[in-house]
């Protein structure tokens, strides 16, 4: 049995933005009534220089949102971190510029394009601003890319003793690729994972792999239940529910292969 | 770490389909690459290592959906070398949930869309009917298309860290067995030729318009290649030969698109590598080097080389017989390391005639013929994303 420990959670969504003002919604304390918030502010990372903050696309300062909440004032750590960044998709908007310019007689696309088009693009931002030289994955699962998010980060933390920064992160997806991969809400979350136990650990998370697709632990608020099924990352929000409870409980993600990751929570 | 073993492992490059033709290719110094023709591009001067009649590769019908480029490299290159067959009997050993897939890819089935792009409909911007994203584009669609074709079902990711994708597969997998998660795991990485890497490299002024060249005083860039590789590995050891005895990640935490020039990254990766597998340089009778060819990559590379007081050990770069394979080159260069140690033998770096005097490593310029017992293969990426391995003989 693998256990990690929870140092921290990190929060950018669509009436979600930072985790201490989304814990009561996720307890069930107050309402999430997406419609009434605000759409999604663009998102300004702190930690990055001026020129690559610049740089930076929609994808990866969504990213960013949720990674530099879990992080918080504690700016002197996260040079010790390793790190997943887990995205079902790329930076659909990235893309659509790149497929346009190639149909041209002749493409031009730009440098920075194209290296803002690779997958580990927010991994990438991610060691320049917490100058981390630790190891950094970058994953995808397609609807599954949360389960394959922690198996990552969990195992980094348990077998290789790096204290691991998981973000979960997916894009809404712009037309004409959102016909073919529709989702319309951006989400990223972020936990700051340890393989020992500290005296500010939220809560101790153990994984098991259990043959055959299980139920996956469906949210009983309506409007939540739409975000958590609306987008990839957004499938950690039973997990999130959990922990904002600071209770027990587990929960079941689905993996790629039809077998299910179980995940139990234990308040510290 | 203990050595885990590797019971199976096939290529397919530039070189041809399958071990037999691309040890041919190295031995002989006959290098893949040709000027690019790819998708009749003309304003390209390029040269490419493309591999040939993935065009003409028919995918069964239960996998019809995820017929694009890549995955019918993918297919070619999983009928290779029995490998199929060594992933039945490991599934008849543990069970097909046992077995984990970790495929790496920097691009995926990228092209498809690059193809649908050209039938977008004319009044609402729409797609074509026949484009599907989830098992061509996205980057999960190549460990998909493995898990689904070798009947797998246990679990399984694409790891997608640019040109350090296939070799950081190890590192995953190899955390999956160790954990318990699984017995055994299929690793590798495809990446086929398409537009956004041909002409996003080309943006940067890294595609050499001669073929490539890695550590020549005169090296003017990369030649992209594709390639799909695949490898079983497993837990327990059985009667292998082979094993990945020691891997090593880390960040650059420096420039996107830039190596950090003193190498910092790539030597924590290799000394990492090293750590694990319980060694010291003078263990390693071989470095693959990354040696992509461009200028500022092959002298970090050197830099990181020399701050390891590895500058004596037979380095060379493969790149010049394939082409840089990107998200498939962690598992080929690998690969070819195993080739190495199973043949004796230390490839020079082709078309390579005056290595850069800066580079302060010992690049082979002719093949030495000798006994090789563990090789140090490097792999790093955009985003700063280094992996070394170290590979070698079971005892």
């Amino acid at each position: 049995m693998s256990v990690v420990y929870v140092e921290a959670v990190g929060l950018f969504a669509p009436g979600l933005v930072g985790w201490a003002n989304s814990r009561e919604v996720l307890a069930g304390e107050r309402a999430y009534s997406p419609a009434e918030s605000e759409p999604l502010p663009k998102y300004k990372p702190t930690l990055l220089p001026a020129n690559e903050r610049r740089r930076a696309t929609g994808l990866v300062r969504l990213a960013f949102g949720a990674c530099e909440d879990a992080i918080g004032e504690r700016r002197s750590e996260v040079s010790a971190l390793a790190s997943v960044f887990a995205a079902s998709g790329g930076d659909y908007t990235i893309n659509d510029q790149i497929c346009r310019a190639l149909l041209e007689p002749d493409p031009m696309l730009s440098p920075t394009q194209f290296h803002n088009s690779v997958h580990n693009a927010a991994a990438g931002y991610w060691s320049i601003a917490t100058q981390s030289q630790a190891p950094s994955v970058s994953l995808s699962a397609y609807d599954f890319t949360v389960a394959a998010g922690f198996v990552e980060a969990i195992t980094l933390a348990t077998l290789e003793g790096w204290p691991t920064l998981l973000a979960l992160f997916d894009n809404d997806i712009c037309w004409p690729m959102g016909g073919a991969r529709p989702v319309n809400v951006p989400f990223s979350a972020a936990l700051w994972l340890t393989p020992e136990r500290s005296a500010s650990s939220l809560a101790a998370i153990s994984m098991a792999l259990e043959e055959g697709p299980r139920d996956q632990s469906p949210v009983s608020d309506p409007n939540l239940e739409s975000l958590r099924l609306g987008n990839p990352a957004a499938r950690c929000i039973p997990l999130l529910q959990i922990l904002s409870r600071n209770s027990s409980g587990s929960l079941y993600l689905d993996t790629a292969g039809g077998q299910s990751l179980r995940l139990d929570v234990t308040p510290c | 770490m203990n050595p885990l073993a590797i019971t199976s492992y096939t290529i397919t490059t530039a070189l041809g389909a399958g071990l037999t033709d691309n040890w041919r290719g190295l031995e002989s110094g006959r290098s893949g690459l040709q000027p690019c023709h790819f998708f009749d591009i003309e304003n390209l001067q390029a040269w490419v290592g493309e591999v040939a009649g993935v065009d003409s590769v028919e995918l069964p019908s239960s996998l019809a959906a995820f017929d694009c480029r890549n995955n019918r490299l993918a297919w070619l290159g999983l009928q290779q070398d029995g490998f199929i067959a060594a992933v039945e009997s490991a599934v008849a050993r543990y069970g097909a949930h046992r077995v984990a897939v970790f495929m790496g890819t920097s691009t995926a089935g990228i092209h498809q869309t690059e193809l649908a792009y050209r039938e977008l409909d004319s009044d609402s911007g729409a797609l074509p009917d026949w484009y599907r994203y989830e098992t061509t584009h996205n980057s999960h669609s190549i460990a998909d298309f493995t898990r689904s074709a070798l009947g797998l079902s246990g679990i399984s990711s694409a790891i997608s860290t640019a040109c350090s994708s296939s070799a950081k597969v190890f590192a995953s997998a190899r955390r999956a067995i160790a954990s318990g998660l699984c017995e055994a795991a299929v690793v590798g990485g495809v990446d086929s030729l398409c537009l956004t890497t041909l002409y996003g490299f080309n943006s940067l002024q890294l595609v050499s318009p001669d073929p490539c060249c890695p550590c020549d005083v005169d090296r003017a860039g990369i030649s992209i290649g594709e390639a799909a590789g695949f490898a079983l590995l497993e837990g327990d050891a059985g009667s292998a030969e082979y094993a990945l005895l020691g891997y090593g990640e880390s960040s650059d935490a420096y420039h996107m698109s830039s190596p950090h020039p003193e190498g910092e990254g790539a030597r924590l990766a290799m000394a990492a590598a090293l750590e694990k597998a319980g060694l010291t340089v003078a263990d390693i009778d071989y470095i693959n080097l990354h040696g992509t060819g461009t200028v500022a990559n092959d002298l970090a590379e050197a830099n990181a080389v020399a701050r390891l007081q590895a500058m004596a050990i037979p380095a060379s770069s493969t790149k010049g017989w394939t082409g840089h394979t990107l998200g498939a080159a962690g598992i080929l260069e690998a690969a070819l390391g195993l080739l190495c140690i199973e043949h004796g033998h230390i490839p020079q770096t082709l078309n390579t005639r005056r290595v850069d005097p800066a580079l302060n490593a010992n690049i082979l310029l002719r093949p030495l013929s000798r006994p090789v017992a563990r090789v140090l293969s490097n792999s790093f990426g955009f985003g700063g994303s280094n992996c070394s391995l170290v590979l070698g003989r079971l005892p």
